[in-house]
C-alpha cells in the first residue's frame, strides 16, 4: 500500500470515567496495523491515561493501561505528552508508564517513545500531521 | 464544593478522584473546603487510576463501597453530582 499518511491521535480525557480512552486506543492499533505513520498526543486529562500503577481489580473492569506498552511493537514511536498538562495535575514523567520501542536502525536498542513537549512545540507537531483524530 | 454547605461530607468518585491529588490546580480550593467539610475519596477509583495514597492531599479520607453506603445512611440528604 503506497498511500501512507501521518496520523495523529489526540487524547484529552481520563481513562475509565468515559469510554473515550479505550476507544481511542483501539482505533490507534487499527491505524498502526494498516501501516500508517501513527503518532499519539496526551493533553489535558488525557495524561491520566498513561499514569503507571493502574489496578482496576476492585472496579471489575478491564485495565487497558498495559496495552500502551505494546505501542512500540506496532511501530508507534512518537508519543507526545504536553508538559503544561502534567504540571497542572501535579504529575511528572516519573509518574507515567515508561513507553519504549526497539530501534531497528540502531541494533534494536530500546529507546523512549515519550516526548514531553510544551504546548507551542506540540502545536508545531500537530501542524505537520495529515490526519488528526481527537478523543 | 462551592455550593456545598458547611458540615457536609463530600465524596469524590470515578474521575472526580483526581481532585484529591496534591499539586493540581484545584488543590487549594479543596484544602479550603476541607476547613468546613469532610472530604472522602473512593479507594477503588484511586487504584484503577494509579493514584497512590501518598499523592493525596493530607486529611482526605479513603473509603470503600461499604463506607459509601454508611455515608449515604448517615447523611440525611444525598446530592449526586455526575
Amino acid at each position: 500500500m503506497s498511500d501512507i499518511k501521518k496520523f495523529m491521535y489526540v487524547n484529552r480525557r481520563a481513562p475509565y470515567g468515559t469510554v473515550y480512552a479505550w476507544e481511542s486506543l483501539e482505533v490507534v492499533l487499527i491505524g498502526a496495523a494498516f501501516d500508517q505513520l501513527v503518532s499519539l498526543a496526551f493533553v489535558d486529562d488525557g495524561v491520566y491515561q498513561i499514569v503507571k500503577g493502574q489496578d482496576t481489580t476492585q472496579l471489575g473492569i478491564k485495565n487497558f493501561s498495559p496495552t500502551y506498552s505494546a505501542l512500540g511493537d506496532y511501530g508507534i514511536t512518537n508519543i507526545y505528552v504536553e508538559k503544561e498538562s502534567l504540571e497542572k495535575r501535579g504529575l511528572t514523567l516519573d509518574d507515567l508508564i515508561p513507553l519504549t520501542y526497539e530501534d531497528e536502525n540502531d541494533n534494536y536498542a530500546e529507546k523512549d517513545s515519550i516526548k514531553v513537549v510544551t504546548a507551542s512545540e506540540l502545536a508545531k507537531v500537530l501542524e505537520e500531521q495529515e490526519v488528526l483524530l481527537n478523543f | 464544593m462551592r455550593l456545598a454547605a458547611k458540615g457536609s461530607t463530600v465524596l469524590m468518585f470515578e474521575d472526580g478522584v483526581y481532585g484529591a491529588m496534591q499539586g493540581t490546580t484545584v488543590a487549594a480550593t479543596v484544602k479550603t473546603a476541607m476547613k468546613t467539610m469532610q472530604v472522602c475519596v473512593m479507594g477503588p477509583d484511586l487504584k484503577a487510576r494509579g493514584i497512590d495514597a501518598a499523592k493525596l492531599i493530607d486529611g482526605i479520607k479513603i473509603v470503600d463501597y461499604s463506607d459509601f453506603v454508611k455515608l449515604s445512611v448517615e447523611n440525611d440528604k444525598v446530592q449526586a453530582w455526575l
